[in-house]
């Protein structure tokens, strides 16, 4: 996937499972090959679990944006920059799935 | 929002998720079934694989998958699953997959006899993000069979490693080193240094458990004859001596524990749940008195009620407080209270076997002197620094 649209939707991919253990996220792969090795983990820092936590399969891109630009009193366009960043990681992860309804 | 990293790869072998203590139990082992399709000679638990009795009295699926549950939400990353044979279960897959839905990752202690094209491909697809480990009883039909005491067993371990192959699912090697076998070490070694996940020349389990449970004299006297001696337990494990000797100076530097009269200096744990629903401190210890029936209450309320007790523990046996309770190898030597409690109903009665073993090898490496016994060593830390100093310099 080469660009990320405002009106895209996206969900957790089946390919892992996300915990929160004490206090932090922490992302198991399922599937064979998300990690490099095969017993690898994942976290995030907070940015990246806010973001994670709303990326539910129901809110568009823009409005995840929309709700951490009123959330943290920013300009959309910088929260735009970080929402990208993370789902183009997510995804090349395969950790998250695009669910825009056709 | 200035940060730009957002997902960090973690590896808990070597970058721990949590700075603090982290939740209040990070590993369960589950003993699935104590009934085994193999008869070991030397083994302190196994049932036989059609027993009825032991087969109902097991906790079905719908309470291991509460348990599993319960230790999710606990905050356990890792169970185990072993017995036992834990693929004798007709429910394993279910549970199995359960488990790493969860999130939880599974080591798996198999003997890979039941281990078929279709459990290998779950394994492989579903990867248990821990090595499986099968424990390897002989590389010929012959002396694999004189330990399992089952005809056509070698070939359905071959069969079941085989398996695993084919779909590249990761697991180790584990020697179990018992009179049929002894003499094919050398081909043990060779063949598990053809396993990519064998960095490592195999371990051997040679000192082994008696039974936990203290209902069989006849086994456990059986058990006692199949150990091997002190001496011959060296050789074996100083083989590679160097690596030896690295190994134990890191111990010996980083992770000994003080001597004292504190009866728990394990750390206590990881907890087991046995195949009966019983919380117990560790897979060995089932002393009647520090157990728990998750039938009767939740795995949180176990987890904290026992662990909590356990620590605060001390010995009152005046041979202990003589013997162990001064000893400074005492954080080496295997004596713990299930060792204690499998050999003499005790938790904190020496257990002789433990103390040789531990002096044997603390001769070996220059800490404690011929006809002299560690708990009267008064210059221990001198003779610590010195075999550190001394492995640093080779």
């Amino acid at each position: 996937m080469n660009e990320i649209r405002m009106d895209m939707i996206f969900s957790h991919s089946s390919d892992v499972v996300s915990r929160e253990i004490d206090g932090a996220l922490i992302i198991v792969p399922l599937a064979s090959g998300v990690g490099d090795m095969e017993d690898d983990l994942f976290s995030m820092n907070e940015t990246g679990t806010e973001i994670w936590n709303m990326l539910d399969g129901k809110k568009t891109v823009q409005e995840v944006v929309k709700a951490l630009a009123q959330q943290y009193r920013a300009e959309p366009a910088e929260i735009e920059q970080d929402v990208a960043g993370i789902v183009t990681e997510l995804l090349k992860r395969r950790m998250l799935v695009e669910a825009t309804a056709a | 929002m200035a940060e730009r990293t957002y997902i960090f790869q973690r590896n808990m072998s070597y970058d721990p998720l949590w700075k603090g203590e982290g939740p209040p139990a990070a590993h369960l082992d589950i003993e699935l079934t104590e009934r085994c399709n193999n008869a070991c000679i030397h083994c302190c638990i196994n049932r036989p694989a059609g027993d009825k009795r032991s087969r109902a009295r097991e906790l079905d699926t719908g309470a291991w998958k509460d348990i599993l549950s319960q230790a999710a939400e606990l905050g356990v990353m890792t169970v185990r699953f072993t017995g036992g044979e834990p693929l004798l279960r007709d429910d394993f897959p279910e549970l199995y997959l359960f488990a790493r839905r969860l999130g939880l990752r599974v080591m798996l202690f198999t003997n890979a006899r039941l281990i078929t094209p279709q459990i290998a491909a779950m394994l492989a697809d579903v990867p248990p993000l821990e090595d499986i480990e099968i424990s390897v009883y002989g590389m010929s039909r012959e002396s694999y069979e004189a330990v399992t005491g089952v005809d056509g067993s070698y070939a359905e371990f071959r069969n079941g490693v085989q398996c695993l192959l084919d779909r590249k699912a990761s697991f180790v090697v584990k020697g179990v080193l018992l009179p049929p076998n002894k003499k094919e070490m050398t081909e043990f070694a060779a063949w598990a240094a053809t396993n990519p996940r064998m960095d490592v020349p195999p371990a051997y389990a040679m000192f082994f458990d008696l039974r936990g449970r203290r209902d069989s004299a006849a086994k456990n006297s059986r058990i006692r004859r199949l150990r091997v001696s002190p001496e011959e337990g060296l050789d074996i494990l100083t083989r590679h001596a160097d690596n030896y000797r690295k190994e134990m100076s890191v111990f010996f530097e980083k992770f000994l524990s003080p001597p004292g009269d504190r009866l728990f200096t394990c750390g206590i744990g990881p907890g087991c749940v046995d195949a009966y629903g019983v919380f117990q401190p560790c897979l060995s210890l089932r002393h009647p008195d520090l157990t728990f029936d998750l039938k009767k209450g939740a795995l949180k309320k176990a987890v904290a009620s026992g662990f909590t007790h356990l620590r605060e523990m001390r010995a009152a046996n005046p041979l202990y407080l003589k013997r162990c309770a001064r000893c400074f190898l005492r954080g080496f030597c295997e004596q713990c209270p299930a060792k204690s409690w499998s050999e003499h109903g005790a938790l904190d009665t020496p257990v002789e076997y433990c103390c040789r073993v531990a002096h044997v090898q603390a001769r070996f490496l220059g800490l404690v002197m011929e006809k002299e016994r560690a708990w009267e060593v008064r210059d221990s830390a001198e003779r610590i620094q010195n075999l550190i100093r001394g492995v640093a310099v080779s």
